[in-house]
């Protein structure tokens, strides 16, 4: 008999996250055409009531233990490894999400079975799953066709809508217990809120976000000059933020904030996917870039292949010029 | 302290990718490669820790094109040794790159016990794993990624590790462990290129053959191609003041003027 597909369920700050309703959707769809059960699998420490949420699966398999409070990797993986040795799932979805990102790596070691990173879709044909993932920062496609084995996908965001995902029926919750030793060689000390900045990127309407292609940090300054006259702010992608350019609290993305502006302006940022999990719900987005081939244009309305800071500053002329 | 880097190479994707004749892989013939952002990283956290505390520093990287000029780089910022591990083929995944690597470091001298392994928590071409945690797992090492922020003091390391929102998890970690980083508290150092070439003249890259490890799981990719999307940009043409002019015009459409 076939196994199960799982979606591990991710929470952060005491709330599912939007990518684990996104991933059930998708996990809902293979399920159903694989004719077995979708169960999503809950790890943690007196968080029971999350499972109310997860009413799309047929059911929760919840893991409370006290090692797994903290969510380290080290021990979440430990702790999903015993589960599916006695339970044998056929497919696990995992969100890729930074809780996540450690039980991703070092998952696959340690239940021995194949993991296929960043997925962007799967569908089962002819009763085997076929799996799209994007390589090269968005640049290139794969197909990858699953075994008769186990398999572990982790799940870029946006692979289905969150809404699909969510469900306001009651799901059958089992809770599992698992052995876990508390020696863990990684210890949670404590969470460290950013500094709070002078503006919150996710308050505005307007936002002017600069990437790698801008240029130079000298090059911020028309992105300044153009956020002013739009009334916004500026913000950046990982690689402006890694040189110091911009501070932490103005990186959209992954490890920064999810923003959804009226207007976000992409300038010299190609698109790799953990930028575009961050802006991809702007109402209107105007990227630029000098690569036509840049993953930006996939999710923007308006594109220009030219330099960034050249049309940026053409752009702040033309904008104060109307606005008298 | 003895730190060990791992570092790969990666298809520079600010030149143009084009799929080879099998449909399944890149075309080699006209790919750039650099190396992993994020190993560059991790290099940077190893020599800031060794000019902070003292440390040894040793580089390791499978061989690749162009790995003998990051090699020598290393070195010119500051490694004191870097070795080249050949003989994993092209196209050979990560999961089985890093069983080998794991099988070939103790081939290595003086490679491990090492107290720190940095290495980059992720590539843009780890389709099946990421290296880090894998060796992590195969060398029997506590493992923590994403992490930005590294201190060690007395056989621990406080790693920070990234979340959403700029928050930070800041951990424990005993040592000896594996890190994955993701990012430095400074961007990799600058070196003068007449400082490479110096280090080409009277330093040494060792090389040394793979050794296969066990873990041979290898992933079929059926089909590669340029991402086919449901939604693509309306393009606009023209002069930078045309074009500049045409996004206004969009701008105020919409309300955002």
């Amino acid at each position: 008999m076939t196994g199960n597909v799982w979606v591990v369920a991710d929470h952060w700050k005491g709330s599912i996250s939007d990518t684990t309703y996104e991933v059930l959707a998708l996990g809902r769809g293979l399920a159903d055409s694989l004719g077995v059960r979708l169960e999503a699998v809950l790890f943690g420490h007196g968080v029971q009531e999350l499972s109310a949420s997860l009413g799309v699966a047929d059911a929760v398999l919840y893991v409370d233990h006290p090692a797994l409070a903290d969510a380290t990797g080290e021990q979440t993986s430990r702790a999903l490894a015993s589960l599916a040795s006695t339970r044998s799932p056929a497919t696990i979805l995992v969100p890729i999400t930074n809780v996540n990102w450690d039980l991703l790596g070092l998952l696959p070691a340690r239940i021995g079975a194949p993991l296929i990173n960043f997925c962007r879709n799967a569908a089962v044909t002819d009763g085997t799953l076929q799996v799209s993932c994007l390589l090269y920062g968005g640049k290139m496609e794969v197909a990858v066709a699953t075994g008769p084995g186990p398999v572990v996908l982790a799940v870029l965001p946006g692979a289905r809508s969150a809404d699909e995902g969510r469900s306001d029926a009651a799901p059958a919750v089992e809770e599992v217990s698992v052995e876990l030793a508390d020696d863990s060689r990684v210890r949670l000390i404590d969470f460290e809120e950013p500094e709070a900045g002078d503006v919150d990127i996710s308050q505005q309407d307007v936002l002017v976000s600069v990437g790698r292609g801008i240029g130079t940090e000298a090059d911020l300054e028309v992105a300044e000059e153009l956020a002013d006259a739009l009334g916004g702010a500026v913000c950046g992608s990982r690689p402006v933020i890694d040189q110091g350019w911009l501070p932490l609290v103005r990186q959209v993305g992954k490890s920064g904030v999810t923003v959804k502006p009226r207007l976000y302006v992409a300038a010299g940022i190609s698109g790799a996917p953990e930028h575009i999990e961050g802006m991809r719900d702007a109402e209107t987005i105007v990227a630029v870039n000098t690569d036509a081939d840049a993953p930006i244009f996939s999710v923007a309305h308006y594109g220009i292949v030219d330099d960034a800071a050249d049309v940026l500053e053409a752009l702040a002329e033309s904008v104060r010029k109307r606005k008298g | 302290m003895k730190i060990l880097v791992l570092m790969k190479m990666v298809p520079d994707i600010v030149e143009e990718l084009e799929v080879a004749g099998d449909g399944t892989s890149l075309d080699q013939e006209y790919l750039r490669f650099i190396v992993n952002e994020r190993d560059d990283y991790a290099l940077e956290q190893a020599l800031i820790l060794k000019d902070r505390l003292g440390a040894t520093v040793s580089v390791v990287a499978p061989e690749a094109p162009e790995v003998d000029d990051v090699l020598y780089a290393a070195l010119a910022k500051g490694a004191d040794r870097v070795t080249k591990v050949s003989g994993i083929a092209e196209n050979t995944g990560t999961r089985s790159t890093a069983a080998t690597l794991a099988a070939t470091l103790s081939s290595i001298p003086d490679a491990l016990p090492a107290d720190l392994v940095l290495s980059g928590c992720q590539a843009i071409d780890d389709l099946d794993g990421f290296i880090a945690p894998l060796l992590a797992e195969s060398l029997d090492l506590p493992y923590l990624g994403l992490v930005s922020r590294l201190t060690v003091d007395a056989g621990t390391a406080v790693a920070s590790k990234e979340y959403a929102g700029g928050v930070m998890g800041r951990y424990e970690v005993t040592l000896p462990a594996l890190i994955g980083i993701q990012g430095c508290e400074k961007p990799p150092r600058y070196v003068p290129i007449a400082k490479v070439r110096a280090a080409m003249t009277s330093g040494d890259i060792e090389t040394v053959a793979a050794t296969s490890g066990p873990d041979t799981t290898q992933l079929q990719v059926a089909a590669m191609a340029k991402p086919t999307e449901a939604g693509h940009a309306e393009m606009l043409e023209g002069s930078v003041p045309d074009v500049a002019e045409k996004v206004a015009d969009i701008l105020a459409d919409r309300g955002l003027l």
